[in-house]
């Protein structure tokens, strides 16, 4: 995907998450840091201009959360800022989702700091491969892969350009 | 991560920097509806106080029990320690029942260490005799932290009993680390033999230093120094080296009054001048568990480094 | 007995200025001859070419903890140590429980020296009763018992009082017996873990300074001057006491000093550690004092190496540095850590391992020199072996050293005790030799 496909599916996603909620007053934007949060953000600027008016856009970071500690280094934690949620349709919104075993962990971390009405999945890009019985509501681009590829997501705020690239894993990269 | 924290050395400063911004992220948990994260469940963690510590083993416990670990703990009183069991034989014992971290208070310099060679678990040194309390140090960094972006340049005086202090080497360990000028104050009595090699400032007058210095870090003297010979007597100290408010007043309007606690008020700090705005002793206690939690998650979270498995 | 003919090896006897290949010829207990070429049908021929002949070793500073602590030396454990060390005498220290502080005592501790039979064992007597440092012991009944005991120390203890002190002194002349004090002034050392400096600043364990030791050897070396005694300072430590003891000694003073071999080489910086295996009285100090040891000992300034052999159990060591007991084990490494580290040449190195400790001691059969009639006494090492020792063969009961693994350099052959063989082939015979 290059600048425009990114640009193009957010847009359709910002349009699906308000039909599909029949606008936008209850919604809260989690995203999982880091690029997750840069996603949501730029969700919320989608609604704004279909709707009107302002979603709260919370982070979370799933560190401590996580099923594989013990298993990997730690990564330091970013802060957290999660809205009040309560009560609230939460859209999780994460960069990739393969395993499924991080949209767990933020699914933990999410309920730890409040009591949502429901919780709906936005992704960029699913690979597929899924360890857990989760799939997500609002899919930028499904792209089949194998095991040993890896996904990488570019986004302007972090990596300076909009870019999601295939490519063979590397071994020491952790992917977030 | 480290395997053991036994002093500020085994850590560099990337390391400390590390644990301040995971403290950071995790500050907030007390204010949460759980107040626990999941991230240490299944592990066990052992406080073995040799030297009662209300607020160290307190501020662990919490610290240990917000990321769900088991906490055990084993006080020197009224265990087999008191029936001469050594402490080589006491980490064996708690090392056959399965734990994964052993928080060490000794009265003796150096017992963490030895510990550390007898055990496969994690070991944190919680204070080991007059040698080091690296947590207190990353407790009293992140107070600082707090309140100044740098540490390079950061002006700090440590100001009574160095000599006997294990929270004042660790903290001009970490200090000097991060970039901080420290400088001792106190009588020479009190000041550490051959404190030259400490690359530190060394004065016995505290009014020419406040007004210099971005934080005045007070210890705690204690009456078996003036007993021991050490001091004439603690009114002496107290007119000397007190801090006061009218010593506060010297300070700088943006300057850190710090203390490790528990404070004798109306020896080393006078009750009105640990009140001050600008003391933030209290918030040391808070800091502690935040700073502890992140310590444990990042030595105990990584510790069987199995190759990274994929997952997003 | 079969005469025994060591061939072949370089014979180092500073007492009869000899150093010289040569042969030497055992005949019952004694050295039967010494010359250039002997041969002998029937004799016992060890080839000793390539390795040094010297008298056999004399240790003025062992504690052989028994009687009372059996369970880290017996006397007989640590004679065999001693023998292969190359050992043929040692001063077994009075710090034992019951303290050598009376005849009963000591008289025991040469007993068992003779049953064991590896080297010659002679007690040393306390100087003050129960080493209490209060009132002196009967050093008369010692003197005049039949361990003839002529070496006095409170070893361990340091005798604070000077009036004391001074009262030992007149007494210890009356017997020519020479005076030894450990010293440490008891209020500056008091509490004290390690060398007060640098490292005991960064590692928080209160520091003994060296003028504790220092203040002590000035007291003492004034009161010898007072008395006349014949004071001998066991385990120098500092660069100070070295100068005071050069500054007594070029005053004409009658005394003598002995290091040990972990203060030739070992510094404060292994404590930090905190491996009580380093925990030593006097305690481990500086590269500087390191380098003054070495220096006086290679200048005559410190006569002598000593062990200061300290067994202790494991139990007893492997604890919290400051529950931990000072000592470690030091006959069986001495000469391979004072061939490796002092940088003596071979006659400085017998003497100051043999014949000058038995000079202080005034022990006319050990230390040389190795003529006709001689007792045989010696012992038969190379001096350039590189080894390394091995704990689960060492003979003392325990296993308190650093020098386990650390690459040595000299090692015993053979010693021969009384004309018999204690050590063969750096084995203990049992007797058999």
């Amino acid at each position: 995907m290059d600048a425009r496909d990114v640009t193009r599916a957010l847009g359709r996603i910002s349009h699906e998450i308000v039909e599909r909620n029949h606008g936008a007053s209850d919604i809260v934007l989690v995203g999982v840091l880091t690029r997750g949060v840069h996603l949501a953000q730029r969700l919320a600027s989608r609604i704004k201009e279909i709707e009107g008016h302002e979603v709260p856009v919370g982070s979370i970071d799933i560190g401590l959360y996580r099923d594989d500690i013990g298993l990997r280094e730690p990564s330091p934690l970013a802060p957290m800022s999660v809205p009040d949620i309560d009560g609230k349709t939460v859209v999780l919104v994460d960069d990739v989702l393969y395993t499924g075993r991080s949209t767990r962990a933020a699914l933990d971390a999410l309920i730890d700091v409040g009591r949502p009405r429901t919780v709906q999945l936005a992704v960029l890009v699913d690979r597929g491969h899924r360890e857990l019985p989760i799939r997500a509501d609002y899919v930028g681009k499904n792209v089949p892969t194998a095991r040993h590829e890896e996904v990488r997501v570019h986004l302007g705020e972090v990596d300076g350009e909009d870019v999601v690239t295939l490519g063979e894993e590397s071994p020491k990269e952790a992917v977030r | 991560m480290i395997r053991h924290l036994l002093s500020i050395r085994d850590l560099d400063p990337d390391g400390i920097e590390k644990i301040l911004a995971t403290a950071a992220s995790l500050a907030d948990v007390g204010s949460r509806q759980v107040k626990k994260y999941p991230t240490l469940r299944g592990r066990t963690i052992v406080n073995l106080f040799y030297e009662s510590s209300t607020r160290t083993r307190l501020s662990f416990e919490l610290a240990a029990k917000r990321l769900s670990a088991d906490v055990l703990n084993f006080s020197a009183s009224g265990s087999s320690v008191e029936k001469g069991e050594s402490l080589k034989d006491t980490a064996q014992t708690i090392e056959a029942m399965g734990v994964d971290c052993i928080v060490v208070r000794h009265k003796s310099s150096g017992a963490p260490l030895r510990l550390s060679k007898w055990v496969s678990a994690n070991v944190i040194n919680a204070g080991d005799g007059m040698h080091e309390h690296p947590t207190q140090a990353l407790l009293d960094l992140y107070t600082m932290r707090q309140h100044f972006p740098s540490f390079a340049g950061l002006r700090v005086a440590i100001v009574g009993d160095v000599r006997h202090s294990r929270v004042a080497r660790s903290d001009v360990l970490a200090l000097q680390m991060l970039g901080a000028e420290v400088t001792l104050v106190g009588p020479p009595t009190l000041m550490p033999p051959n404190a030259s090699s400490w690359g530190v400032e060394l004065t016995a007058e505290i009014e020419e230093v406040l007004p210099k210095i971005d934080v005045v870090y007070v210890l705690r003297i204690q009456l078996e120094r003036m007993e021991a010979g050490f001091l004439p007597s603690l009114s002496e100290y107290s007119r000397l080296w007190g801090l006061d408010s009218r010593r506060a007043a010297l300070l700088k309007d943006d300057a850190l009054i710090m203390h490790p606690g528990p404070m004798n008020r109306g020896v080393e700090v006078s009750a009105e001048a640990a009140e001050l705005p600008r003391s933030v002793i209290t918030d040391q206690v808070a800091n502690g568990i935040a700073t502890r939690m992140a310590l444990l998650y990042l030595m105990l979270g990584g510790e069987h480094s199995v190759e990274a498995s994929a997952s997003a | 007995m079969r005469d025994v003919l060591l061939k072949g090896g370089r014979v180092v006897d500073p007492a009869a200025g000899r150093d010289e290949v040569a042969d030497v010829l055992l005949r019952a207990s004694r050295v039967a001859g010494i010359a250039p070429e002997i041969s002998s049908d029937d004799a016992d021929v060890v080839d000793c070419r390539g390795l040094v002949v010297a008298p056999g070793f004399v240790d003025l500073h062992t504690h052989l903890r028994e009687p009372g602590r059996e369970d880290a030396e017996t006397v007989e454990t640590g004679s065999r140590a001693a023998a292969l060390g190359g050992y043929t005498a040692v001063c077994a220290m009075a710090n034992t429980d019951p303290v050598a502080d009376n005849a009963g005592i000591v008289e025991q501790v040469a007993a068992f020296g003779r049953r064991a039979g590896l080297v010659d064992v002679y007690p040393v007597g306390a100087i003050t009763v129960g080493l209490k440092g209060e009132r002196l012991a009967e050093m008369g009944e010692m003197a005049t018992s039949s361990a003839r005991v002529r070496f006095f120390s409170d070893d361990g203890r340091c005798v604070q009082n000077a009036a004391l002190m001074r009262r030992a002194m007149e007494y210890a002349r009356t017997f020519d017996a020479i005076i030894a004090n450990h010293a440490e002034e008891g209020d500056l050392a008091a509490g004290g873990q390690m060398n007060e400096g640098d490292v005991s600043s960064i590692l928080g364990l209160p520091g003994i300074p060296a003028e504790a030791e220092e203040l002590i050897v000035a007291r003492d070396l004034a009161l010898a001057r007072l008395t006349g005694a014949r004071l001998h300072v066991p385990h120098v430590s500092t660069a100070g006491t070295v100068a005071l003891i050069r500054a007594a000694k070029a005053a004409g003073a009658s005394i003598s000093a002995e290091v040990t071999p972990h203060h030739l080489c070992l510094t404060e910086d292994l404590i930090r550690t905190y491996d009580p295996v380093y925990k030593v009285a006097p305690p481990l100090r500086t590269k500087a004092d390191v380098e003054a040891l070495r220096d006086a000992l290679l200048d005559g300034t410190i006569d002598c190496v000593a062990t200061d052999h300290a067994p202790h159990t494991q139990d007893d060591k492997e604890r919290e540095w400051d529950a931990a007991p000072c000592g470690m084990v030091g006959l069986e490494t001495a000469l391979g850590v004072v061939c490796a580290e002092a940088g003596l040449d071979l006659t400085r190195l017998v003497e100051r391992m043999s014949t000058a400790p038995a000079r202080i001691r005034g022990l006319s059969g050990h230390g040389g020199p190795l003529n006709e009639g001689a007792p045989a006494n010696i012992t038969v090492f190379d001096p350039e072996a590189a080894w390394t020792i091995d704990a689960a063969t060492m003979a003392t009961r325990s296993r308190n050293t650093p020098f386990v693994g650390r690459e040595l350099k000299g090692k015993v052959h053979h010693t021969i005790y009384g004309g018999r063989f204690t050590v063969r082939e750096g084995r203990i015979t049992n007797g058999q030799g």
